[in-house]
């Protein structure tokens, strides 16, 4: 097996392509194979999909041989991994569900279909139940293992996407992102994540899970790679009325542009928030520090009620999804329970079909929405997301960008947290904020602690991603870590 | 009569509410077309079919419709309005909600007046707000319905239709006014063309809460009344269910809050036991859609834009036509009619024209059950028949047999009138009648001679029969007194 295929970045995979020293096939035989040699240890899939790879891989390669009249796009060569959370034309789409076990969707969702109608997809990545998770562990199809240590969680809820590409399945990935789906995993298997400003990237086709909180986000090696992704999905769709009709910019252009006068402000309140383990604040203070060397003012913010993001986004995000759940009633796809009555049908199918989060969820969500709670709970809820909103205005008065922690742990061990929900919920303290808010936030690694990758967390104004590439791409070039393929 | 006395305590509470299509050319939140009776599944996509992953995206002209609606009925277009999710669990509908609006509607706050027999009535409009419509089962077997069914399919072509719903104020004090503000409402929904309102293609529905005030003049217990798929089992429904509610009363029972259905068979109401507790439809705001932001100067140009009301028409129709209150009324309660008056009204006496097509015309139509659109008489034939009457060419009662003839047929007045010989008799052809009948009733002729004019009636009869009524009875009455002398 050609390792040092399976190094490169995605970009770097990329130019060689286009440059006629490799093939988009030889791509896409090397993510094959690796799939192959190491799927058994690490679990990244639902789906594999190996022969879209190389069928999709020879039109890329067909066209690219046509002298690239057609326009083929630089991304297109690459082989992706898709999370099993995006609607897939005529490969099946479980969302990590079983409800959904044998549901195979009609459409592809616009994200796919702005990437390219020959997209390379290697399969179908593992993933929590409908997004609900922070470890991958609540998928019916079995826990992910994190490359760096198969003991430990990749991280949730796109922790296949995550432990495809530290394991050299795929050279990147797509993920969603509703409360730190997409940053989580990729601060636990040492990659970048970037959520992108909510509406930037369409949803449809994005299985929703809470509708106002998800995005669509790159799972990749670097930061060069996030932004050629993001330019790849990126744009508005007259079919997402959330998305937003906002020009995209080129990502790549000024990715180099350095960060001469940016202001950077430390997050006091994720700082200090609960749980961050000391070598964790302190990989993200080293960060800052880089930042000002590279010629950033570096200054301490604040987001007065940040801390209460979490409690805010344990009612709007189940409340949501309990209404987006609703549809999965086995009365026209997915699993329907042989039952004499409709109600009995729809009561056994979703009993069988949904895992215990899930459920444990859409109780949540249904109460906080019910008579008499609506109020005290969801209302209320929102009450703290304009809060929060308004404190990033506020700080985006004084700062360009916001440091923080991603989450305050490195990934913990498998079986650790999954049987206390509460414990597990308070892994994404630092990263629901920029999702109630809307705003792009990016994870980089930022270091080791005991061996495991770190993630540093960078947000920006609503469609200031390129500020964010740059000030990423300059954390990333004063760092000392490299992306390095696991185990 | 005391029980007569007693009755006339009671007074009648009642709400209705109309569910109508609105005439786009597609369905709310997705591309698939609107239709009417296709074959089922026709007209599906991702989106009406709630597949995981879809989106809704909102049809700008159910946005003006529903505006221009609730324009229309003098209501207030909110600069801001919201969509919500109604969250329930069943088979038609796919999302297991349905997108609605809650407590920030398109529409709130205005009126309606109502012409009844008692005069005019006006009825409040609480709020019109938008919706999708559900999708259709089909109960297999022999009951019809789910209970008792072999088995359900479901037909989506009907699923995302744009609807409107339209609740007015518990204004409405008698059947009778409730069947009138139905009309009214139909009417001007056609007129401003934002619905067909046909209730046979389910366009239009409509249900009813019915209460019967307390002594103390607070609102009684209300049931709600579905299932009355016309107009007049509106009228019928509710009146069977204040007789019902009545009779609890006097026998000083409790009324339920219940659903209610009306039986057009039986003439009575029935209540569907359900076991189901309250909903609680956990009602969010949609977070797939943006809040409607809808500016001033937009409401002031779909103002604008707005065709003559019902109301408006009838009082143009008064004022240019002559007309009376009332023949203007039942002219422009139909849009189509209106129309059909107009093009007549042109060519014709405007009184005339009034005459015929309020009279005659519409109790054939209404004889039939048709409406004017269905109907083979046109305008033309309409403007001819009075000309032939104006030139004394037939009488009105000869006239009103060509009438129905046209309506029956559709061929032209005048060759009826030659096919069948209505011609009127007159001139020296109906003086040589009138000197037959004297001749052969010499007893009556001497009578009238007399002074005696209690057998002019009778004398006149026989001349209209000898002329088959061909003959103007006033001109047959004239010549015979002249020729008589008296």
């Amino acid at each position: 097996m050609d390792r040092t295929m399976l190094d490169l970045t995605a970009y770097e995979l990329a130019r060689k392509i286009e440059a006629r020293e490799l093939s988009a096939r030889e791509a896409a035989e090397a993510a094959n194979a690796r799939i192959d040699a190491v799927e058994g240890d690490i679990n990244a899939f639902v789906t594999t999909t190996p022969e879209i790879a190389l069928e999709r891989a020879d039109r890329v390669d067909e066209r690219l041989k046509n002298g690239g009249a057609d326009g083929v796009k630089l991304w297109e060569s690459v082989p992706l991994v898709v999370k099993d959370v995006l609607s897939t034309k005529g490969t099946r789409t479980t969302c990590g569900s079983k409800i959904l076990e044998d549901f195979t969707p009609v459409y592809n969702a616009t994200a796919l279909e702005n990437f390219g109608g020959d997209l390379v997809m290697v399969g179908k990545a593992n993933m929590d139940e409908f997004a609900m998770g922070s470890s991958t562990e609540n998928s019916a199809y079995g826990p992910t293992r994190n490359p760096w240590d198969l003991d430990r969680v990749p991280g949730g809820s796109s922790g296949g996407s995550a432990a495809a590409v530290a394991a050299g399945e795929g050279w990147w990935a797509l993920g969603t992102d509703t409360g730190g789906s997409v940053r989580q995993p990729g601060a636990f298997c040492g990659m970048v994540g970037l959520k992108p400003t909510y509406g930037r990237v369409s949803r449809y086709g994005l299985v929703a899970f809470a509708s106002s909180l998800d995005q669509i986000g790159p799972m990749t090696r670097d930061t060069r790679d996030a932004a050629l992704l993001l330019q790849a999905i990126s744009g508005h769709d007259p079919n997402d009325s959330t998305s937003a009709k906002v020009e995209v910019p080129d990502y790549l252009s000024t990715l180099e542009d350095g960060i001469s006068g940016l202001r950077v402000g430390v997050v006091t309140e994720l700082m200090n928030a609960e749980g961050v383990e000391s070598e964790v604040k302190s990989i993200t203070e080293k960060m800052a520090r880089d930042l000002e060397e590279a010629g950033a003012e570096v200054g301490e913010a604040s987001l007065p009620h940040a801390t209460y993001g979490l409690p805010a986004y344990y009612i709007i995000a189940p409340a949501e999804l309990s209404s987006n759940l609703a549809r999965f009633d086995g009365v026209r796809y997915g699993k329907r329970a042989e039952a004499s009555g409709v109600h009995e049908m729809y009561r056994r199918t979703r009993e069988e079909g949904f895992g215990d989060e899930a459920k444990r969820r859409i109780m949540l969500g249904t109460y906080a929405l019910s008579s008499g709670y609506y109020d005290a709970y969801y209302a209320q809820a929102q009450k703290v997301r304009t809060k929060i909103i308004d404190d990033f205005r506020s700080a985006f008065r004084d700062f360009d960008v916001l440091i923080s922690p991603t989450c305050p742990t490195a990934a913990f061990e498998l079986g650790d947290k999954v049987n206390d929900p509460l414990a597990m919920y308070a892994n994404d303290i630092c990263a629901v904020p920029a999702s109630l808010a809307g705003v792009p936030a990016i994870s980089i690694p930022g270091g080791l602690s005991n061996g495991l990758p770190v993630g540093v967390q960078l947000m920006s104004d609503h469609f200031t991603e390129p500020t964010l590439l740059r000030a990423s791409y300059a954390a990333e070039k004063s760092s000392d870590f490299r992306f390095e393929m696991k185990p | 009569m005391a029980e007569t006395k007693e009755k006339q305590t009671y007074q009648a509470v009642i709400g209705l509410e109309f569910h109508v299509h609105l005439a786009t050319r597609t369905k709310m939140f997705c591309g698939c077309r609107v239709t009417y009776g296709d074959p089922p599944n026709t007209h599906t996509c991702p989106v009406c079919l709630g597949h995981p992953g879809a989106l809704p995206v909102l049809n700008e002209k159910a946005i003006e419709l529903g505006a221009m609606a609730g324009i229309a009925l003098n209501c207030e277009v909110a600069d801001h309005a919201v969509f919500a999710r109604k969250n329930y669990f069943y088979p038609d509908l796919p999302k297991g909600y349905q997108i609605s609006q809650f407590d920030e509607p398109i529409c709130v706050g205005g009126h309606i007046d109502v012409p009844t027999s008692d005069g005019t009535v006006r009825v409040g409009i609480t709020r019109l707000h938008l919706e999708e419509d559900a999708a259709k089962n089909v109960h297999v077997g022999e009951s019809g319905r789910m209970h008792g069914s072999t088995g359900s399919l479901i037909d989506f072509n009907r699923g995302g239709t744009p609807l409107m719903e339209i609740v007015t104020e518990p204004d409405i004090p008698t059947p009778e006014a409730a069947r009138a503000t139905a009309n009214q409402l139909k009417a001007i929904l056609q007129a401003i063309g934002v619905s067909e309102a046909d209730m046979e293609k389910g366009q239009l529905r409509c249900d009813a809460n019915v209460s019967i005030r307390n002594l103390d003049g607070s609102f009684g217990t209300k049931t709600e009344l579905k299932n009355m798929n016309s107009f007049r089992f509106v009228e019928k429904g509710i009146a069977a269910e204040l007789e019902r509610q009545r009779e609890i009363i006097e026998e000083r029972g409790r009324i339920e809050q219940a659903t209610m259905h009306y039986d057009p068979n039986k003439d009575e109401v029935y209540s569907l036991r359900s076991k189901e507790e309250a909903h609680d439809y956990r009602y969010f705001p949609e977070p797939d859609l943006l809040p409607l932001e809808l500016s001033r100067e937009w409401i002031e140009d779909k103002k604008n834009r707005l065709p003559e009301l019902p109301a408006e028409m009838k009082k143009r129709f008064v004022e240019s036509y002559g007309l009376s209150d009332y023949d203007a009324g039942v002219l422009t309660a139909d849009r189509d009619l209106a129309a059909f008056y107009e093009e007549v009204a042109e060519n014709a006496d405007p009184k005339q024209s009034a005459n015929w097509i309020s009279g005659d015309l519409r109790a054939l139509l209404n004889e039939e059950g048709i409406e004017i659109s269905d109907s083979k008489v046109g305008p033309k034939h309409m403007i001819e028949l009075i000309s032939l009457v104006e030139t004394d060419t037939v009488s009105r009662s000869a006239a009103r047999t060509v009438l129905e003839h046209v309506f029956e047929s559709g061929d032209a007045p005048s060759s009826i009138v030659e096919r069948d010989g209505l011609a009127q008799t007159g001139g020296d052809e109906l003086d040589g009648v009138v000197e037959a009948v004297i001749a052969d009733n010499p007893d009556e002729a001497e009578r009238v001679r007399g002074g005696d004019k209690k057998v002019v009636g009778f004398l006149v009869g026989q001349i209209m029969k000898a002329t088959r009524g061909n003959a103007d009875g006033g001109q047959a009455r004239e010549r015979l007194l002249e020729k008589l002398g008296s």
